[in-house]
């Protein structure tokens, strides 16, 4: 099921009765889901991807714009008659009951034509329970399980009924590292399996990025970008993109655009190609960690202060007076060889993984 | 080891004073009380009794009066108790479902609870009491509806029991709102939405979410209730005067109070047994309570 959002706006009145503005948490947000695919909703807290997972489920109804699931318009009907299936940050188990009728309570719901038997309603518990790999623990209580089990046993409730659109809030955020890693390959796998349209919000960029078909970027209300992940990776439409996404996060630097050249300090690091002649004079760079290449004649040197050797990469710490991170961090291949420790460490950067940004509106302009 | 042992007895340590109230106030009386009623006519002045034996629990359970008190307490827990948890869960579900108002009514509600008991043994005769210039405002209203007027308050038995449960229903309801409101609104609100999702109707979302979310809640309030019901006595009192057996409206405390120190007091074997009689009920009805709920209240 393809879902498309039309100009969907979302506007809370302010708490504060002086000021007359509402809260835009959500605004013009216009998008439509190819069907079967893994969507991620990302943003920093408060960027309005739960409202906007919220409008979608029909939990809050927008003040503005259209929302289709395929080609009905579902923008005013209640949750129940969207066909959605919602899978809480917190699960919302119900406690007192067990796993098994946890999984048929939306079902036992299900009023006349569409009233399943009995025997109905526990094959399909069954078969969802065998999907998401709990069918050993069908008789427990919540309170018995695990944080990992309970995110099944969710899951499982909310694909029992066969959704058209499966929504995820922060389905990861209330597990452990390890258990996320796992839990994040087992949602790809179930929405493969089913190839029901899966939307998803997540604060965590690498989730967001390992998992998604596409994700969506939001900033206070407003979509920054959409795309394949290592397309908004490699192609940041702004600075707030750039540095949304990436760990190590983005390196940003103060430079200048003089006679084709890029300055960053008192150094021209690199040729910029010919015809942006039209480049404003201050800019902010943009450079990726992995955009760095050691090099003893480079033209962009750092004050180094320390190595963190990670295995197969080393992390090069140092700084530069003209940086806007508190340290800059270049990911070389452990082959670079070895570093002196303190003074001067010498870079060239790969043209590919520099980004320059307007000072003002902070667009990309290369 | 020895750090372990010294903090066991530190701990006694602060337990020390709980201890030795919690002894001289309850369980120094209790133990006396159960010897007492056992022993035939004892004397507290001159520390005297004839014998020993189960003579006392056979007069109080031969003595009419006791067996009105018993009646009449048992009829007030069975009917006070499940009548003021439903409608108190009724006025809070009500109060956890409206916006607008709900800070006055909560108010509103809780007044009762704070309110004098003489200010409210006031209100209740204007309500109910006949006197030379009225019959009371219910009799008014039941003469509106064109029934003939009825003396509750020293009138036929069903009207006079109508009004001790009416008036401890009242004055027990506050607790309970506003025990049940906090247990409403501390439910997770994702649960709500959880059903809302997926389809769940208003009724059953009360009977499959919300009642079992606050079950603990009310099961604490039906047995409080249970005991507060049994103990009751001063209810009885504002409203019937101290002379509850000749009123017909006399409660097992009461019935204990009265063999002390009432007209026919004075006899504290006979006090004592039916003290210990109404402690074994409480005690049994407890138990019961205990077990039920532990078999339902699993999560």
């Amino acid at each position: 099921m393809k879902v498309i959002l039309q100009n969907l706006t979302m506007k809370f009145p302010s708490r504060d009765r002086k000021k007359h503005q509402d809260v835009v948490a959500v605004n013009d947000f216009s998008f439509e889901i190819p069907d079967g695919k893994l969507i991620g909703l990302l943003g920093p807290s408060g960027c309005g991807k739960s409202t906007t997972l919220n409008l979608i489920s029909g939990l809050l109804k927008p003040t503005g714009g259209r929302i289709f699931f395929g080609e009905d318009d579902v923008t005013d009907l209640p949750p129940e008659h969207r066909g959605i299936g919602l899978v809480f940050q917190n699960y919302a188990l119900y406690p007192h009951l067990t796993v098994r009728q946890n999984i048929l309570f939306p079902l036992e719901n299900l009023k006349g034509k569409d009233r399943l038997t009995k025997a109905q309603m526990q094959e399909k518990a069954d078969a969802a329970a065998r999907l998401v790999q709990i069918d050993a623990l069908m008789d427990r209580r919540p309170g018995e399980l695990s944080g990992g089990q309970q995110q099944r046993v969710a899951i499982a409730r909310a694909l029992v009924k066969m959704p058209r659109v499966l929504l995820l809030d922060e389905p990861l955020s209330n597990l452990d590292a390890r258990l996320r890693l796992q839990t994040r390959e087992e949602i790809r796998r179930i929405q493969r399996e089913t190839g029901i349209t899966t939307i998803f919000v997540t604060h965590d960029q690498e989730e967001a990025m390992s998992i998604s078909d596409m994700i969506v970027v939001m900033k206070e209300g407003i979509v920054q970008q959409i795309g394949r992940p290592q397309e908004v990776y490699d192609n940041p439409r702004n600075l707030f993109v750039a540095k949304f996404l990436g760990t190590p996060p983005i390196n940003v630097f103060e430079g200048q655009v003089r006679e084709g050249k890029l300055y960053v300090g008192q150094e021209a690091v690199l040729d910029l190609a010919l015809g942006k002649e039209n480049l404003p004079k201050e800019v902010y760079v943009g450079v990726r960690p992995e955009g760095f290449l050691i090099r003893e004649d480079g033209p962009f040197g750092c004050e180094l202060s320390g190595v963190e050797v990670m295995g197969r990469d080393i992390s090069v710490v140092s700084t530069h007076k003209a940086s806007l991170n508190p340290a800059v961090r270049a990911i070389v291949s452990a082959e670079s060889g070895p570093l002196a420790a303190g003074g001067q460490v010498r870079f060239s950067l790969k043209p590919g993984k520099v980004f320059l940004f307007r000072k003002d509106t902070e667009e990309r302009i290369l | 080891m020895a750090n372990r042992k010294s903090g066991g007895l530190k701990g006694w340590l602060y337990l020390l004073p709980a201890i030795l109230f919690l002894g001289f106030f309850m369980v120094y009386p209790l133990i006396d009380v159960f010897i007492y009623s056992f022993e035939e006519g004892y004397n507290s002045a001159s520390q005297t009794y004839f014998g020993t034996g189960m003579y006392n629990y056979e007069y109080v359970l031969h003595d009419p009066y006791f067996l009105q008190a018993l009646q009449n307490t048992f009829l007030l827990v069975i009917i006070t108790v499940p009548l003021s948890t439903g409608i108190a869960l009724l006025i809070s579900v009500g109060l956890n479902s409206i916006k607008p108002l709900r800070k006055l009514l909560q108010t509103i509600y809780f007044l009762p609870y704070v309110t004098n008991t003489l200010a409210v043994g006031l209100v209740f005769m204007i309500l109910f009491k006949k006197t030379a210039y009225s019959e009371g405002l219910v009799n008014l209203m039941i003469n509106w509806f064109g029934g003939s007027s009825v003396d509750f308050i020293d009138g036929p038995y069903w009207a006079k029991m109508f009004v001790l449960c009416f008036y401890t229903i009242w004055v027990v309801m506050p607790f309970k709102i506003l025990i049940l409101t906090s247990a409403l609104a501390s439910v997770n609100q994702d649960y709500y939405k959880a059903a809302r999702v997926d389809g769940t109707s208003r009724l059953r979302i009360f009977l499959r979410i919300t009642l079992p979310m606050i079950s603990p809640m009310i099961f604490y309030l039906v047995i409080t209730g249970f005991i507060g019901a049994f103990k009751a006595y001063s209810d009885a009192v504002a409203l019937f005067g101290t002379d509850l057996n000749a009123a017909g409206m006399n409660t097992i405390v009461g019935y204990v109070y009265d063999m002390l120190y009432g007209d026919s007091g004075g006899y504290p074997s006979y006090a004592s047994a039916a003290a210990i009689l109404l402690f074994s009920i409480v005690l049994t009805i407890t138990c019961v309570n205990l077990l039920v709920s532990g078999k339902k209240l699993r999560y």
